[in-house]
Formats: structure tokens, sequence, C-alpha cells
């Protein structure tokens, strides 16, 4: 089966000039990333990977190369609503209710107020939190948070799904449960996902391909494709195949940062 | 209610020091008066008085303290004339009436409000035009600081006199003080608050492709109504001194400022105090209202834990 391609990069650079001179937040990066795939990009920081997504999403303007999300501009992108955002903090509106945060990006788009209402109760039950529309953000815990905004960012029926560490601030086991969750999210949505971790777990377990990168400057130092089934119970975990594809990671990794 | 306690012991020492001061504010003139009643003090001439000290006239006299508490026209009021006077002029008089502090304090509450509602709405207006022209943001904001570097006090007549020389009269000039005084700390509140929102929530809009109306509406007004209403409390109180303010040049002949002026002009110094205190109970009342009007908003906007 051949998936027809959704985001394509090549050669791309992109230098933040700084006060200490430039920086190569990315060099020379190509990737491509198939309709349904869920990628992950794993490094530690200032290796670009935050970078590269807000390149995807149009909030960074690459310095040279080509990148195209769905065979558009990411600016075109935007305007055609191909991506949904979500960030390291929820970053939900205090004064909005749980239902009033996910109803923001459809009111932004002008969608009519039955069909926001339908959505509203479509995603929150998508993510577990039907029931919670009328509470405020501050009654909800910090995973509830981060799955409204989740939420959100499904609310308006975008293909790919931008995730920039969006489990970074949460403890271990509440992420281990949310991450379960993303996954059956992911076989019944059937969306595309990035995602910026820097877990080896966590890409490991989510992912169907594992980017490696390294800093100064940004590059891709190994693309995994994983083998490990679509059906993914935590306890794979456990399994030698899981280990072995964890440990190619740690190696892209070391490699990365041996030669700096 | 765990401040009662601390608050009525900060009201008690007041009242103690209030109380204990009267007597060698008053003491000459007590003295003064005693004399030319019959009764005997010493030493018995005035100029011999002057060159004794308050405390140690107090001293020699004491059979004369109780009478410092109850002068017609004392240096320092004590409390309980203070209080009569307000008692008696808030609640005695007719609304209608010149003697009426209800009847002053409207006057000035009506410039009060005026000037405020202007103030905040200038303040608004200039925020929002700093926060979102750069032009404005460089330009406004020293002009704002400089405005309220000049006292209020030199700068008051002269407003009064040249809006009266265009036909400006009446509640006007006292309400542009009292806007003069109070859109400065909306003005601050506000850009604080409109530019509140951080990186990743302007992020947020910009993958919504929001327009910078929907931005200002969503976010940035919402997110900014904490700092409004710390600046209109801010606020409320400058424009009632600004009001009064105005009303100390010009020879009013209604307001706490008149009032206070009259007091002194007649040396009736109890009507000074008593509309002193009127105008500063006032201005707790409008602080407390905004208190309270903002924790209902704020709540039923979600924004505190109820």
């Amino acid at each position: 089966m051949s998936q027809p391609t959704t985001i394509h990069a090549q050669r791309l650079n992109l230098t933040f000039e700084t006060n200490d001179g430039p920086v190569h937040a990315l060099q020379d990066v190509n990737l491509e990333i198939k309709k349904g795939d869920f990628v992950s990009f794993i490094g530690p920081s200032g290796c670009g990977k935050t970078t590269f997504l807000r390149c995807m999403a149009g909030l960074e303007t690459p310095t040279s190369g080509e990148i195209t999300v769905n065979g558009m501009t990411p600016e075109e992108a935007r305007r055609a609503r191909a991506y949904g955002y979500v960030f390291q903090a929820a970053g939900l509106y205090p004064w909005r209710t749980i239902g009033g945060n996910i109803r923001l990006p459809l009111e932004i788009m002008g969608f009519d107020k039955a069909d926001q209402a339908e959505r509203v109760k479509r995603v929150l039950e998508l993510v577990d939190l039907a029931g919670f529309e009328k509470k405020f953000p501050w009654q909800l815990s910090g995973g509830m948070q981060q799955r409204a905004s989740i939420a959100r960012a499904l609310a308006f029926d975008a293909d790919i799904l931008l995730m920039d560490e969006p489990f970074g601030a949460l403890d271990e086991i509440v992420r281990d449960h949310l991450n379960e969750q993303l996954l059956q999210l992911w076989a019944r949505t059937e969306k595309t996902i990035g995602f910026v971790t820097h877990s080896i777990p966590e890409a490991v377990y989510l992912s169907t391909k594992i980017v490696v990168m390294s800093p100064r400057p940004g590059r891709i130092t190994d693309v995994i494709e994983s083998p490990l089934p679509k059906d993914r119970p935590l306890d794979i975990r456990d399994t030698p195949e899981f280990i072995e594809i964890a440990h190619r990671v740690r190696d892209g990794l070391r490699a990365g940062h041996a030669d700096v | 209610m765990k401040s009662v306690l601390p608050v009525l012991t900060v009201v008690g020492v007041i009242m103690l020091v209030w109380v204990v001061s009267v007597v060698p504010m008053n003491m000459h003139l007590t003295a003064d008066q005693a004399q030319r009643d019959g009764l005997a003090v010493t030493p018995d001439t005035p100029a011999a008085r002057q060159n004794v000290s308050s405390v140690a006239l107090a001293l020699k006299n004491t059979h004369l303290i109780g009478a410092t508490y109850g002068l017609e026209r004392p240096r320092l009021p004590s409390p309980h004339q203070v209080g009569a006077e307000l008692w008696d002029t808030v609640f005695d008089k007719k609304i209608t009436s010149r003697r009426s502090l209800v009847y002053h304090g409207w006057v000035t509450l009506s410039a009060t409000l005026l000037g405020f509602a202007i103030g905040t709405g200038l303040g608004i207006l200039l925020a929002v035009g700093i926060v979102y022209n750069k032009a404005m943001d460089m330009s406004v904001m020293p002009w704002a600081i400089a405005s309220q570097t000049i006292p209020i006090l030199a700068l008051a007549p002269m407003i009064i006199v040249m809006l009266g020389a265009i036909g400006v009269q009446g509640i006007l000039p006292k309400a542009i003080i009292s806007a003069y005084l109070s859109f400065f700390p909306v003005v601050v509140g506000m850009v604080k608050g409109l530019r509140s929102p951080d990186g990743m929530q302007l992020d947020l809009l910009r993958t919504y492709n929001a327009s910078g109306a929907q931005g200002f509406w969503k976010l940035r007004l919402p997110a900014s109504v904490p700092y409004l209403f710390a600046s209109l409390k801010i606020g409320i109180s400058a424009s009632l001194v600004g009001a009064i303010v105005a009303e100390l040049p010009t020879g009013a002949r209604a307001g706490f400022g008149a009032r206070m002026l009259v007091g002194d002009q007649y040396g009736q110094p109890i009507v000074t105090w008593a509309a002193l205190f009127a105008a500063a109970i006032t201005a707790a009342a409008l602080v407390g209202l905004f208190s309270l009007l903002e924790r209902l908003t704020l709540r039923r906007m979600g924004m505190v834990q109820a």
C-alpha cells in the first residue's frame, strides 16, 4: 500500500540571526511523511525538532529549501485548515469553559452554531471528556486540560495533527495513559501526526516513523521505520523488538552527540 | 473576617493618637477662652502663656483639659465633634440644603463619575492604540507619564480658567480634571493587560489563521479584564481627588472641595474635617464597589476559583 505524501521537505535550512551570530536551527533537512504516518521527532534541546514542526505549520519561514504540506506551501495549508497544533502547555483560555475553548477555532473559522455544538460533543467524546463541557479549565487536572487542548485541535477536522511535546509537563503515569489514548485516537481518526518529544520510550511506543535529530546545526541523523504492529498494548514496551528500536534511537542520539 | 482584629487595632491606634493630640493642639485656645469666661488660669496673661509649651500648660491647668474637646473653633477638632457634624450634615439636613453634605457630595460625585467615564474611555482607547500602533507605542507613553508629573494643583486653575474663557463651565471642567488623573492608571493597566497573552497563545491563533480583530476580541480583550479592574480601582479614587482639587482654586460654591474651603476661610475646622471624612468615606465606598464588581465579573468569567 502506497499512501500519498503529506509532508515533503527538501534541503530545508533555517538560520536565526542572534546577537551571538547566526544559529543554524535546521541544516539540510530532507523528509517525507506519508498520509496516516505517526512521526516522532526526537533529539536533545536545540536540535531543531520544534523548529521543524513550526516550519510545517508555517509559524517559521525557512531560510532556504522547500517544504510542502498536502502539496501546498505551509501558509496555504494553514489557510486550508490542514492541521491542528497542540502546544506543550494546554493554553486553554481561563475565561472560557472547556466547551467554549473547543469552540474557539470553530468560531474563528465561521462554523455555524449547530455544527459547533455537534463537533464539540464529538471531540469531547473522542478524548474521553464527555460531560466536562461546562467546566472551567481550573476545575480540570493537567492531563485533562491537555486532552481538552487535543480536542480543540481535532474540532475542525484537520487531517494533520502537529504536537509539540504535548505531554512533556505531565507525570509518567498520566503520560502512559495519554499515550495509549492517543494511539487509539490515531487509529480511529486516521490522521497524520507529527509528534515532538525527548522521551525515547514515548517515541518508540507511538510512532510508525522515528526521526532522530541532533543539535548545532540542527539536522536529521537517522530515520527509523518502526516494524511494530499498529495495535500496541502498553506492555509491548517489554518486547525484544521494542527494546531493539529503542536501542537504535539511543545510538542515533549518541552518534549525533559525538561529532559535535 | 480574620482581618477584623488587625484593622480594628490600627483604627484604635489612630483614634488614640488623635484623641491625645487634641489636648496640646487646643490648649492655648482653651486657656484664652477660659480666661475670658473668668476662670483661673496659670500663667494668667496670654503673653506669658505664649512662652509655655502646650503640654506644660495642660499640666498646670488640668481642670481645663476637658474643655479642649469642646471648643467651637478648635485647632484640631475631637473625633466626636467631627462625628456630630457629619451626622448633622448628612442625616439631619434636607438634601437640597446648602448645608447638607449629601448635596455637596452629589455635586462632587457627579463630576467624579463623568470624569472617570471620560478618563477610562480615553485610557482604553490610548492603550489599544499603543498596543496596535508602533508609532503610538513610541510616542504616547512618555507624554502620558509626563502628564502625571505636573502637580494637578498647579494645572487645575489654568484648565478651569481656559475652559471658562471658551464658555465651558459647570460640571465639565471638573470632570476633565478628574479624567486627567484617572486615564493614566487605565492606560498603564490596559497596555499590560492587552499584552498579557504569551507567544504560545498568539501562535495558536495564527494556526487558526485568525484575523487581528478576532485576536483582539477573543484573546487580548478578555485577557486584559483583571488588569482593567486593578486600574479602575486606582482610577476612581484619583477621579474623586481630581474633582475635589478642581473645586478648590475656583471658589466653587458646591462640592466637597467648596465645603473644605468654606471651613478654612471662615475658621470652622470642624466643617473642613467633616468634608474631608465624607470625601474619604465616598472614595472608600467607590473602591469597595469596584472590588465587588471585579469579584462578580471575574467569577462570572470563570477566572477566579469560586
